[in-house]
Order: structure tokens, then sequence, then C-alpha cells
């Protein structure tokens, strides 16, 4: 068959042009190299809605984050996906910080983005645990959280019940196009297509130039993060920020969509497989939260990782048709605010399809809304006690941190877009993402998957093909 | 429901605690646990060396835990294994959840915590580096091997010297996986010196004190880690690290009591101990809820706990009866010690025994309890190490007023 749309990548912006186009009634895959969507920056950042001051007037880039922070909202609500909007505060240290706020303040005057400076006190009062030595701030009440795996794999498993196929494990190695049709090499598969829209990420460089698009260089920016948990203490309501640099936002200090308290990201060049994380880089993530909340404690850290993000040489988002290569879409360099602009994007991505004249109707019976997967820990009694009775597999708690049960974890493998590693199930539900980080889970979420899926338990990965677990059997139960 | 003592946790702690609930009259005692059979962590630990307090002899874990499963059967403990247990609340009403009962609220005449501990996990060690499969604790991997019957890794680097490590570097070797190294990053080892000597020394596993881990590489699997020595401050030499090739790096690196259930009820946690204040007769800061095993303090033997739990069952039952405040003295960590349990000492004239965990290596020192100026108790010691308990009996008519332990010379 020959798709309509064939999109290079299951990041938070491939789903969310995979939802939109969705919509359509259009034929549209997603082609995938790892073994689950959100497997490179929409796994690894740090979830935050921004409000939008902080982009270059006129620019791609501002455009998107104040749209995609204003979609953000219903898009949320219609993915049933963890969503706060919390404010942001921008913290000054100082007279020399003091006047990049006052820029802040203009470039959010110029995005038409609601702004206010107040005091070091104000702040203080807003967030006890802000640091004495905070002469002012900004603070942004349209800043907001959002959970960045619920949002990509929601978005994802949406596009799928409305249609959308999703190849994983699928790496592009080749692009050809024969007759205004573009044929990829990906994985096992070769698919062909009409519209090639370009996702992928730190390696969208290489996909425009496989195409014969445009050519530009993203580079891999690494952010490294420290996640802490509930029961830290020290915690704030809003994001905060310190005033940005050259180097990007600079290191924040913010809740999570689910209670943790985060801390990072560094900004350092990297290869554009290197996300390891780095005695000075943790340091750095540390020292710059306790610069803004000086009771910080490090032994709360429940975990450490890095992302990568996408930077285009250009400092803004590449969202065009190509010039040089028809049918192709590049949507490329979607580095912070990307999570934010996503929905934006999408709807973007649509107008230009629109322009050049693809025909879009809505698809008889696409719907956008997607029930989540309901949490039995966050039930009433009484909804606890019907769920039981619906299905006795409710009643097994099979992550203690989190509290998730049997049913649930059968639910994220089974939905479209299911899990199909113990990462899988991790990001979907949080099983194993609580303090003792798998420890206690691990095996059982593990049974749960073989079973589920009709494998052997050493069949069993961590995050897919070569991220093994467990080696065959031990010598007695070999015999 | 109403029962008349709940135990949370059918490990060796619960048991014994159930078992003394039960023989000092307790009539309906319920003891819930998650897993589908009683036994708790011992279930996994099927080598031997339990016991030779208890029972003067050496037992597995399993045949160990089997003693009390049996005994409990007899005197008419009830178990609801397959069991979670979701809050207690200071009065004592358990909620918990099971595929057998569904969700269930059980109102308790006393309560009995025997949660156990965790084992500390890779990422609150913040090992830089990549985040591939083969990083698992040790505990983790002995439940694969000795429960599933399963393989975790080849070739093994293990971090940690705390026992279960210890154990799993001999258990490891004898399925024929190669254990390269035991890193330990304090100068002494965290795990009883039979395990150095029976674990390590006998299969020829070097253990490396004041050494850590300083990288985890490869991107899928485990490929290798970056081993270092550590300065007397811990902290990594550069100069010194080495690349180590392996499959699986295992974790021994602490025990942190499960304490979430006693915080919701609004116990008083010990920062020193990470569990419950308790008094001598093993009750909490909340009335009615007793306290016993790791729950309450990282133990190196089970026959401690054993111990320790069966005096919390029978104040559990005594509590049934008649609900009497201890009121007494405090006990206090002085010179070398890290912290003392109980933190409260009853004022019902009974010898009192006090554990207790030094906080560095002392030789040939003098253990000491005083009463203001003072000796109550002493005990000459060749070593004190911090990774095995202390312990010193007092005179119930000795105690005069709170008691500071400490270790002298050494």
């Amino acid at each position: 068959m020959i798709y309509d749309v064939v999109i290079v990548g299951a990041g938070v912006t491939g789903a969310m042009i995979a939802r939109e186009l969705g919509m359509c009634d259009l034929s549209i895959c997603v082609v995938e190299a790892e073994a689950d969507v959100a497997s490179g920056a929409s796994r690894a950042n740090s979830g935050i809605v921004h409000a939008g001051f902080d982009a270059q007037p006129g620019t791609m880039k501002a455009r998107m984050n104040k749209r995609g922070n204003e979609m953000m909202p219903e898009v949320t609500r219609e993915l049933g996906v963890p969503f706060e909007e919390c404010g942001s505060l921008v913290v000054a240290f100082g007279p020399e910080e003091e006047k990049r706020l006052e820029m802040l303040m203009e470039r959010g005057a110029a995005n038409g983005v609601p702004v206010e400076r107040i005091s070091g006190d104000e702040a203080r009062r807003m967030e006890p645990v802000l640091s004495r030595d905070i002469t002012a701030a900004l603070w942004a009440p349209t800043g907001g959280i959002v959970d960045p795996f619920s949002l990509t794999i929601g978005a994802m498993e949406k596009a799928m019940s409305n249609g959308v196929t999703l190849y994983l494990n699928s790496r592009v190695t080749a692009i050809r196009r024969t007759d205004g049709i573009w044929e990829l090499f990906a994985g096992d598969s070769r698919i062909r297509a009409h519209w090639l829209i370009n996702a992928a990420g730190v390696y969208a460089d290489d996909i425009s130039r496989m195409a014969g698009g445009e050519s530009f260089n993203i580079r891999a920016r690494r952010g490294q993060y420290v996640l802490f948990d509930k029961f830290m203490p020290v915690r704030t309501k809003s994001v905060i920020f310190g005033v940005p640099s050259d180097r990007g936002k600079g290191v924040l200090f913010s809740p999570t969509a689910h209670v943790n308290m985060i801390a990072g990201p560094t900004a350092e060049f990297v290869d554009k497989d290197d996300n390891d994380t780095t005695r000075e880089g943790l340091k750095e993530a540390l020292a710059g939260v306790k610069r803004y909340a000086p009771a910080v404690d490090a032994r709360y850290a429940i975990t450490v990782f890095a992302g990568l993000r996408a930077m285009p040489e250009t400092h803004d988002f590449i969202i065009e048709r190509s010039k040089s290569a028809p049918g192709l879409i590049n949507v490329a360099g979607i580095e912070s605010p990307g999570l934010t602009s996503s929905p934006a994007i999408a709807e973007y991505v649509k107008e230009l399809l629109q322009e050049a004249g693809v025909r879009l109707v809505p698809k008889p019976g696409a719907s956008r809304i997607r029930r989540p997967i309901e949490r039995f820990s966050e039930a009433t009694p009484e909804r606890q006690r019907e769920l039981i009775a619906m299905d006795r597999r409710y009643a097994n708690v099979i992550c203690r941190c989190e509290q998730i049960t049997e049913a649930e974890i059968v639910e994220s493998i089974h939905r479209p877009c299911g899990a199909k590693t113990v990462d899988g199930v991790r990001l979907r539900i949080r099983a194993g993402a609580g303090r003792c980080h798998g420890g206690f889970c691990m095996p059982r979420v593990m049974a749960i998957l073989a079973r589920e899926l009709g494998r052997d338990l050493d069949e069993i990965t961590k995050g897919g093909a070569g991220s093994w677990i467990l080696d065959g059997r031990t010598k007695g139960e070999a015999r | 429901m109403k029962a008349g003592v709940v135990v949370v946790g059918a490990g060796p702690a619960g048991l014994a605690a159930a078992i003394a609930a039960k023989e000092n009259g307790a009539e309906d005692v319920v003891v819930i646990d998650r897993e589908e059979r009683p036994g708790g962590i011992l279930r996994q630990c099927i080598h031997n060396g339990f016991g030779l307090h208890v029972f003067g002899e050496e037992l597995t874990g399993p045949e160990y835990a089997a003693r009390f499963i049996d005994r409990a059967n007899a005197l008419g403990v009830r178990f609801l294994t397959e069991t979670m247990v979701l809050s207690i609340t200071a009065d004592r009403v358990v909620t918990a959840v099971g595929p057998e009962m569904g969700l269930i609220n059980i109102e308790a005449g006393a309560v009995v915590l025997a949660m156990g501990c965790r084992e500390r996990s890779a990422g609150a060690l913040m090992i830089p580096g990549s985040r591939p499969s083969g990083v698992l604790t040790a505990g983790t991997a002995q439940r694969f091997v000795n429960i599933e019957g399963y393989m975790p890794g080849r070739e093994v680097v293990i971090l940690g010297s705390g026992d279960i490590g210890l154990i799993m570097a001999r258990r490891m070797t004898l399925e024929g996986a190669r254990v390269k190294m035991v890193l330990e990053l304090m100068p002494y080892s965290g795990g009883l010196t039979r395990n150095i000597v029976q674990c390590l020394d006998d299969f020829n596993i070097p253990l490396k004190l004041s050494h850590t881990v300083t990288r985890l590489h490869g991107r899928k699997r485990l490929t290798g880690v970056t081993v270092a020595a550590v300065d007397e401050s811990g902290v990594p030499i550069k100069e010194t690290e080495e690349f180590v090739p392996c499959d699986t790096l295992l974790l021994s690196v602490g025990l942190i009591p499960e304490n979430e259930l006693s915080r919701e009820a609004g116990v008083e946690i010990d920062p020193a101990t990470n569990g419950p204040v308790v008094d001598s007769r093993l009750q909490t800061s909340v009335p009615g809820i007793f306290a016993c095993g790791n729950v309450v303090q990282v133990h190196d033997l089970v026959d401690f706990v054993t111990e320790e739990a069966t005096r919390a069952g029978r104040a559990a039952a005594q509590f049934l009866r008649e609900k009497s405040e201890c009121g007494g003295w405090k006990t206090k960590p002085g010179r070398g010690v890290r912290y003392v349990v109980p933190q409260t000492l009853c004022d019902d004239g009974e010898d009192k025994t006090l554990f207790f965990r030094v906080n560095g290596i002392y030789r040939d020192c003098v253990t000491m309890a005083r009463c203001g100026d003072k000796v109550v108790a002493r005990r000459k010691r060749p070593i004190c190490v911090p990774g095995e308990m202390e312990r010193l009996t007092v005179k119930g008519a000795d105690i005069c007023g709170d008691i500071t332990v400490t270790v002298e010379g050494g």
C-alpha cells in the first residue's frame, strides 16, 4: 500500500502530528527507530509547559510556544494527561540579573505572554523555600507542568485508535523518491507514501539529507537531571528558573506532574547517542537548584537521567515544506520549548499540508477523546470496590511505591501503543517509577509482561532488543 | 471486620510477633502479607546460618521460617496472603486489599508493624553514566536466582559489601557466573565477618575497600563499570579509575526500613534509624501500634529479629488487656555510637537489652552504658564494626535515669 503520510519519529512532535492528521481521512504511518515511542528527548526532559516569554519575538519558536501553551489545557483534557497550570518564576540574584528580567519582561510583552515583576520577598511568600538572596522575580501565571511520557503515549495511542499505523524498531536507513512516491527503508519494512514528515529529533538533519531536502545541522545538547522522592520536604508549587544565559534557560527546580521534584537540565554538546550522566553534570544540576532553594537535599534523589535536545544551528524551529524535495515537510530542531509547542506544531503541519493542496476531510468516527487508564490508588473506596468487583486484578497491588495494580499493568500492555518492555510499563503507568525504582516490582512486572505477550520470562527486556534482563535458567532449573 | 492483633508483614518479625501475641492470650491474631506465602525475605535466603541463637542449630532461611509458620498455624494465627496493606490509622483501622478478600477494613485492638526494609536503589546512589539493563539490587537478583530460577547475568561486579551482596557473590559463583570483585566505599565492610570469609575468601573473590563505581557503561545492556579508589572523604580519585568489563552490577548498598505506612499512621520516626521511635516494649509513639524487626532498625541476624518481635507480640497482647503508658527514661547515643534502640525505657523494673551500632571501627574497646556518672553496663570488645549490631544488657534495678551508650578506647 501507499500511505498518504509517513511520519519519521515517534517523539512528542511526531505523535502530536499523527494525532492531528489522524483526525483526517488519510492513511498514515509513523516509523520509529527505537522499541517504544517517546524514546528520545520526549522521555528525558523537564516536563515544563513554558509560558512563552523567553523566545525571541517574531521567531517560529515564539509563535509555536504561545499557541502551544494556549492549546495545552484542552489537549491534555482530551488525552487524559496530567497537566497543571502552576505558573513559573524566574528568580534574579542582584542588579545584573535583574536587568535580564527586564529583557524578559519586554519579550513577554512582545510575545503577548502575561508576565509580572515581583520583589524577592513576594517570591518567597509564594515559595517559602526560595533563597534569601533572591532580589526580584518574574511571575508568569500561564507556565505549567505536564507529564511528557503520557502526552506522547496518549497522543500516539489516540492516533492509533483512529487508524494510524506505528512501526517500532524501524530505523530509517535509506529514502528514495520515484514518480512522486517516497520509499523508506526502515528496519525490516519498506514503506511507501506520498508525503514524508521528518520529525526525527536529533537525527532530523540526516533524514532531510537522505530525502534530498535542505541541508542543516542538528546538534545534540545534553541535559542532565536529578529526580527527587515525593517525600522531599523542600518543594515548590511553581516552576523555578534562573535568568537565562547563552547556554539556554539554565537549571530549573520544579514539581513534576507526579508530585516528585526535579532538578536540571545542564547543557553540553555531545554525540547524538551520548545520553550519559556525568559526575560534573549532576553536581551542576544540584548546585544550580541549591542556589534557588538552599535546603534541597541530594539524599532524597531517586534517580538521575539525561536527555538530548535537538539544537538547530539557526536557533529556531525549522518547520517548513522543503523547497528542494517536494513532498517533504521538515519538523526539525525542536528543542525546548518543543514539548509545549507540540500541539501547535501539529496544527501548523496540517496547515502546511492544506496549503500544498492535500484534501483534508474529517475522518468519520475519529475522536480526540482518550480515556486514561483508571488509577486504582486515586479512586474513592467505593469506586475501588466497584473496580475489584469488575476485575479481581484490581485487588492485586504490584508496584507498592506507586500502588499500581495488576489490572492497570495489563491494560497498559493491551492498549493501542501498548507497553512491551519493563520501561514501557513504567512510562505508561509508573510501575517501578517510585522510590524503590522497581527493586520490588520488576520481577512481577516481567512475569505479567511475559504472560500477556506470550513470551518466556527471559525474553522480556528493559527497553527493547539488547537490553536483556535475564540470561537463561539456573543450573537446577536447566536440568 | 475486627481483630485482636493485626500484624503487618509475615517475615521473621511478623511471624514471631504473631506467635507471641497468641501465646500471651490475644484471641484473634491476623498476619497480612503481600506475597502468596508467609516467610518474607527468608523464602529466598536458601543459604544456611539462621537460627544459631534461637534453635542452637544452623538452618536455611526457608527452614527457619517454616518452624514459625508451623507454630503459628498450630496456634490458629490467621494469614491473609497476597494482601497489601494500603493504610493504617492512628486509631488502628487497617485498610488492605487482595484478590481473595477485595478491599477490607480491619479494626484492630493492637497493630504490630513488621514490614521489614527495602534495598537502596541504583538511582539513589546517583552513579553517573548510562542507564542500561543489568544494574539491580542484590535482593532482586536473589529472587531471580532462588525463586524464579533465572540468571540475571554472567560477569558480575558487586557494589557494597552488605550481607545480601556477599551471599549473592557466593550464590552467583556457584551458579557458574564470574564474580569479579566486591567494592566497598567505606574502609570497612558493611557485612558480617563470617560472610566475608565464607562467601568471598573461600572463592577468591577480591573485596576492594575504599572503592566505588564511578560510571556505568552500555547503551542497552551493561558492558562494564569504571571503578575507582576513594579518598578519606569518599571522593573518587581520578588517577585510580579503571574499566572493568561486566554485564551485571549488583548493589548491596544499604537497607532502608519501610515506614511509609508508619508515617501515615502518625508514628514518630527516628532519623538515625529511619525506623519508629520505640520503647522497651516496642510500642511506637502511637498507643497500640507496636513495631519490630527491620522496620525498626536493620538487624544483621534474624535470631535477634525473632527475639525483638517476640517482645513486641507479647506487649501487643498485653495492650489488649491493659492500655498502660510506659513513661520512663530515654536512651542516647554517645561517643562512637550511631543510634540506640529502644529509644525509651519503660519504668517497669525489668532488665533491658540495648541494641546499637558503632560509627567506625574500634579495636580493643569497651562498650558502656551510663546512667549519669554511674556505669550500668559494660562489655569488653576485641573489635566493634558498623556492620555488626552491638548489645548491652542493663539490670532493671540499675536504671536511675536517662542512659547514654558510648564506645571507650579503640
